[in-house]
């Protein structure tokens, strides 16, 4: 990385971050970190059962122990229902079920850790002391816990009024023009998939702190969020009926999100309310456990899938039938994940002409399932890649070969796909031949016969994969079911003096906005870095904002930065050709500097500044004082990253050990304003898509109780699991913003896991080995190795 | 309820607590250190770590009490007012922070690393990270960065 | 976790005596267990007895015969001495792995073998080794010290003072990590002793580490890894659970039986 230390801080710079000082210093400022004055402390008595009903609660005993402050249940906190962000309707028409959420449980829990009650006291410990004193008698039920058992017949039903445990039954495509052209095919190539669940575990646990203002009737709520003003327009507006100018919602410092700090959670909604109730500020920090059991987790689908080809590799049509896993409740964006951000991908990068997918989302005894870093396009691309992967084993045509044969070619752009998207630009063979060249596919097989000859097998494989990102344009999302825009604002304020302050609607968990962005207006005003701030979190003082996931902050957020930035040179433009006695038209900025165009007259970037805030002898009917300007931008297109990953296994086969000795990925992420800061999203995504593919998957028992429910048994990838990656960028420029930018944050999460699974599957085929599940777990494999034994030895 | 005394970041300090009162509760709550974190229950993650007489340990499974008369290295402690320490400094070089919730404990750790084996190979910095989990980064640039320290 | 009286005795003897009067007493060595055990609400003593003030429980001694190491010494110092390391190269491996770098600073021998925990690593050690467990009032063997799961032969108010380990004339331990906890899920220490050689297995056992003597007695024929891992181990009474069925433990015994005897060189 070349150090940029007092070097170039514009477009292109592995500029360092503004932000670590204060992370690397202990000063950083998160939730858990804020005390309020007069501060309680709120611990939430949670359900130990999957399914019950709360035949009795009793909290005398709790509210006269020591320290608490009070106790409330469902009873207590009518309130609305946590609301669902987005509307699925079933192929039939009919909306989809939608079934009360209540921030506390209200005579019936449906997963463990559901909101029983919550204990507010003086002092965390006592207010879990006297959570222990509540009387709750359940009467339990039968759990659904796997989505087949619940679609049976006369299946226990999670939510009494619903007609069962259908949430909705979604298509796109036309069965019968797929079926006509897999009447024609020469081959048929069938899969069966189960997309693991994942739990996302962000090292920061949720928190939350609720106060109000007495005086004021201000509310103002301290959490864990990517996204405040959404947490403030859906609690505000459907649960607690407070209006946005008396509620202020600060996401602070946040300790990563990777999507499940996106969803308005009862947390946020029951110290918030509380806060009113008891007259002082109330704290609720999780522990890693209730994390474990109340963060929206992740993936969860079971899919069954067939490639029709000619007698040449080319796809001809694909049929998709996947069961997607909703949890218990709808979380804020669940219905959008396995059919807008899913099905939509399903045509990859290939030229497949007619896709068909089925898609039914189902109600279980588990906790809410919504999006995980990438939702819906890893379900997407790992099932397209281990399809694209056994389809070029059956047919013998090779893994670059059939991959070759189907792309969609890089002169085809604006390519639209038969399940409702319009790609803008990319070149798959680019970002192939790159990823070949770096990951030295050339040397395999000597690799391969080296390990061999130390008695381990390995195996290469291939992801070649796109993604739809910079989740916006409002138009297209809301005739899919948001229930919301999906645009991005800023706010560009010129201080009098020249520093700037940019209020961005976008969220910075770690992905370094704050650099970033800077970088970005710096390189616009030719202002150095310093005098830029940038603001976000606070909707007391960002104008509005959708927030940060599905890479989109750049994409989306970046271009509101521009746009804004763009108002204020224009009227930045108007004041210098009032003191410089020019036509606006005839001022150009350069460097930071106005000037009449063909002569000398010039004015600074800050001498404007000053200008605009004292305005002694500006027309004021036509020019106003003051340099604000505040911009919506709302794209017209998704963003389309897309790339090569390729890993390199090593196994051994005494224990079955997968071991990642490569693992290379070139991806198109567009213009890349901080490569520093993109590499690093890609390592992270590399590693949480290895992590999925290797080590991580939750675990429900019969009963609907969580096994994997710490990190005593939740396999997190830890820096001994995962190898040195090999990270490069190959970029088409997005067609449709002015920045060229598509979005980073997810592709390593999206690309990796299939060309893991593809590697492992390619490391054993010669064993006999024909099928790999996720994850690839020690014993996975040696099982995979010892049942494969005796069909080996047949064949 | 009983007071503890000890050295914190070079500082006499004292409080009460309760027997069960963790170190990293005293840190965070009593001299508002909040730099130190806890990221889970099960003294897995590492977000806790800081050094008690030199080594480090988990703050979130050490009793205040057995802190008492013990010299305590906080991430609060380990620059000098604006100069980053070595291990900050390469960490600031290297990118190897996001989110920034496991670092001070993943800092803490890697400079107690440095003192017991200052040359350590990429193998021995992933083995001695059990401890520490990160979400962010994939460990790639946190390696780098404890590479860098070690002047490799 | 729940309140609980704080006590800090400066002997052996005070520490028996604070436990001997206390309601539910506790002791705690390093507490890297206990203290997570706590936090969980999974235990609730009414005073806890801190062995961290008692000087003369750590420290290591090593003499012709083998190595006696205070029960309050850290696994950090066991794996950092250079008279282990020459006289029992296996033991100071093992603490070497024992969890992480954080947990081997405060974690101590002691705690680790009263607490029995079934996929704790040194109890294997003490198994194969042939080890002498010494209390405030006794001297066990190890074969008789680890009764069961999370259970040990020592009395209520019964304090672990050191654990003597004969020098073997080879010791290899071999773990397989639970990939989650890290944990053992098996680990297997093989050791060529005064009486024969000994192979304990800890990590895979309903009722916490136990010897192999079905590998013992095909490597006291031949001393091979080719031995090892022919002699067969029986899923029966092994643990089954999400990170594996009795019969991948079964199967790794041997691996790490076999790799055992081949670090042993």
């Amino acid at each position: 990385m070349p150090d940029t230390a007092g070097g170039p801080s514009g477009i292109g710079a592995s500029v360092k971050r503004v932000e670590d000082f204060r992370f690397l210093t202990g000063n950083g400022n998160y939730t858990d970190d804020i005390d309020r004055p007069g501060q309680t402390y709120a611990y939430i008595l949670r359900s130990p059962h999957a399914h019950a009903k709360i035949a009795s609660l009793d909290t005398s005993a709790a509210k006269a122990a020591s320290g608490v402050v009070a106790v409330f249940t469902g009873e207590d906190m009518q309130v609305g229902s946590l609301p669902c962000g987005w509307q699925v309707h079933s192929k039939d028409g009919t909306p989809m079920a939608e079934p009360e959420h209540p921030p506390l449980a209200k005579g019936k829990v449906r997963h463990v850790g559901d909101q029983v009650a919550v204990v507010i006291a003086d002092s965390y410990a006592e207010a879990k002391d006297a959570a222990e004193k509540i009387e709750v008698s359940y009467e339990e039920l039968p759990a659904v816990v796997d989505m087949a058992s619940a679609l049976a017949s006369g299946a226990q039903k999670v939510h009494d009024d619903l007609e069962n445990n259908l949430c909705y039954d979604w298509e796109i495509g036309d069965v019968a023009q797929a079926d006509e052209a897999f009447a024609k095919a020469a081959h048929v190539t069938k899969i069966d998939i189960v997309n693991n669940r994942l739990i996302p575990n962000a090292m920061e646990p949720r928190a939350a702190v609720g106060e109000f203002d007495r005086s004021t009737g201000e509310y103002t709520l301290y959490t864990t969020s990517q996204n405040p003003h959404v947490i403030r327009l859906l609690m505000g507006a459907f649960v607690l009926q407070i209006p946005e100018h008396k509620l202020r919602v600060v996401a602070p410092d946040v300790g990563g999100g990777f999507g499940s700090k996106i969803y308005h959670y009862a947390e946020e909604a029951i110290v918030t309310w509380a806060s009113a109730k008891v007259g002082r500020p109330i704290k609720w920090t999780a522990e890693r456990s209730e994390s474990f059991m109340t963060d929206a987790h992740g993936r969860d689908h079971v899919t069954h899938a067939e490639l029709a080809m000619d007698a040449d590799g080319k796809f001809l049509a694909f049929k998709i039938d996947t069961q997607a896993n909703m949890g218990a409740y709808l979380s804020t964006f669940a219905p959008c994940v396995p059919t807008y951000l899913y099905a939509t991908l399903l045509a990859g990068v290939y030229t497949t002409p007619v896709i068909y997918c089925n898609v039914r989302a189902i109600f279980t005894n588990t906790v809410p399932v919504d999006a995980y870093r990438g939702a819906g396009r890893p379900e997407a691309t790992y099932l397209i890649e281990r399809i694209v992967d056994r389809a070029a084993r059956e047919t013998g045509i090779g893994q670059t070969e059939i991959r070759r044969r189907n792309f969609i070619p890089s002169d085809a752009f604006p390519y639209q796909t038969p399940v409702a998207l319009q790609y803008d630009s990319g070149d798959y063979e680019a970002t192939l031949s790159a990823a070949m060249a770096e990951a030295k596919v050339d040397g395999f097989a000597a690799r391969k016969a080296e390990a061999a000859a130390r008695g381990k097998h390995r195996g290469l494989g291939f992801s070649t994969y796109l993604e739809a990102c910079g989740i916006a344009p409002s138009a297209v999302v809301g005739s899919l079911g948001a229930r919301a825009g999906l645009y991005e604002s800023a706010e560009v304020r010129v201080h009098p003096t020249g520093s700037v302050t940019i209020f961005t609607g976008a969220h910075s968990h770690g992905q370094g906005h704050e650099t970033t962005f800077a970088q970005l207006v710096a390189d616009r005003l030719g202002l150095p870095m310093e005098n830029i701030e940038i603001s976000h979190g606070d909707t007391n003082k960002v104008q509005f904002g959708m927030g940060t996931y599905g890479s989109r902050s750049l994409a989306v957020g970046g271009e509101a930065i521009v746009k804004a930035t763009d108002k204020i040179i224009a009227k930045a433009k108007k004041i210098a050709a009032h003191v410089l006695e020019a036509s606006a038209d005839d001022i150009e900025f350069k460097d930071g500097n106005f000037t009449v165009a063909g002569t000398d007259k010039s004015m600074a970037f800050g001498e404007v500044a000053l200008t605009a805030y004292v305005p002694h002898n500006f027309p004021h009917e036509e020019l106003e004082p003051g340099l604000d300007e505040t911009a919506f931008y709302d794209p017209a297109n998704f963003t389309y990253p897309g790339g090569c990953h390729i890993c390199e296994v090593e196994i051994d086969p005494d224990t079955g050990i997968v071991e990642v000795v490569g693992m290379t990925a070139v991806d198109d992420v567009g213009r890349v304003i901080n490569p520093m800061i993109v590499e690093g999203q890609i390592h992270g995504g590399l590693a949480q898509g290895i992590g999925q593919a290797l080590l991580e998957t939750c675990v429900y028992d019969e009963n609907g109780q969580l096994v994997t429910g710490s990190y005593m048994d939740y396999t997190m990838p830890r820096a001994d699991n995962l190898p040195s990656f090999s990270v490069g960028t190959e970029s088409t420029l997005c067609a449709h913003n002015s920045l060229g930018v598509k979005g980073c944050g997810e592709v390593g999460a999206i690309g990796s896991p299939p060309a893991v699974i593809n590697a492992v599957v390619d490391a054993l085929w010669d064993l006999g080995v024909r099928d790999m599940s996720m994850p690839a777990t020690p014993e996975t494999v040696w099982k995979a190795i010892q049942d494969a034994a005796p069909a080996a030895a047949a064949e | 309820m009983p007071t503890v005394s000890m050295t914190v970041n070079g500082k006499s300090v004292s409080g009460e607590v309760e027997g069960r009162t963790l170190l990293v509760q005293f840190l965070r709550e009593q001299l508002r250190l909040t730099g130190t974190h806890v990221g889970c229950d099960t003294s897995q993650c590492g977000a806790c770590v800081v050094h008690m007489n030199g080594d480090s340990v988990k703050s979130c499974t050490t009793l205040a009490i057995q802190a008492d008369g013990a010299d305590v290295t906080t991430i609060e402690g380990l620059a000098d007012g604006d100069t980053l320490h070595p291990m900050q400094e390469a960490f600031r070089d290297n990118h190897g922070l996001q989110c920034g919730f496991c670092t001070p404990g993943m800092v803490m750790s890697a400079v107690d690393l440095l003192q017991k084996n200052p040359k350590p190979s990429e193998h021995e910095i992933r083995e001695w990270l059990e401890g520490n989990i990160c979400r962010c980064t994939g460990y790639h640039n946190i390696v780098k960065s404890i590479q860098q320290a070690a002047g490799a | 976790m729940y309140s609980f009286e704080y006590h800090k005795p400066g002997s052996v003897a005070d520490a028996v005596s604070a436990l001997k009067s206390a309601d539910d007493g506790k002791l705690m060595a390093g507490g890297q267990t206990l203290i997570p055990t706590l936090k969980q609400r999974l235990a609730q003593p009414s005073d806890l007895i801190d062995l961290g003030g008692v000087s003369d429980m750590k420290g290591i001694t090593v003499d012709g015969d083998g190595v006696k190491i205070g029960a309050m010494t850290t696994h950090a110092a066991v794996a950092g001495s250079s008279e282990v390391a020459s006289a029992i190269p296996a033991l100071a491996a093992l603490a070497d792995g024992i969890g992480d770098p954080q947990v081997r600073n405060r974690g101590t021998i002691g705690g680790s073998i009263a607490n029995n925990d079934p996929a704790a690593d040194y109890p294997a050690a003490c198994i194969a080794l042939n080890a002498t467990i010494h209390t405030d009032r006794r001297s066990v063997s190890a074969g008789d010290f680890f009764t069961g799961m999370f259970e040990t032969a020592l009395e209520e108010d019964e304090v672990i003072t050191a654990v003597s380990f004969p020098k073997p004339s080879a010791a290899s331990y071999q773990k397989f990590p639970n990939p989650a906890s890290r944990y053992a899920l098996v680990g297997v220490m093989v050791a060529k002793t005064a009486d024969g050689v000994r192979v304990a297995v800890t990590g895979a056992g309903e009722d916490g580490v136990f010897r192999a003597e079905g590998i013992e007695s095909a490597l006291s024929g031949s001393f091979t890894p080719d031995a090892a891992a022919g002699a067969s181990v029986s899923p029966d009474g092994l643990n089954a659970d999400i990170h594996a069925s009795a019969e991948y433990r079964a199967h790794l015994i041997s691996v790490m039986a076999k790799r055992a005897v081949a670090a042993c060189g």
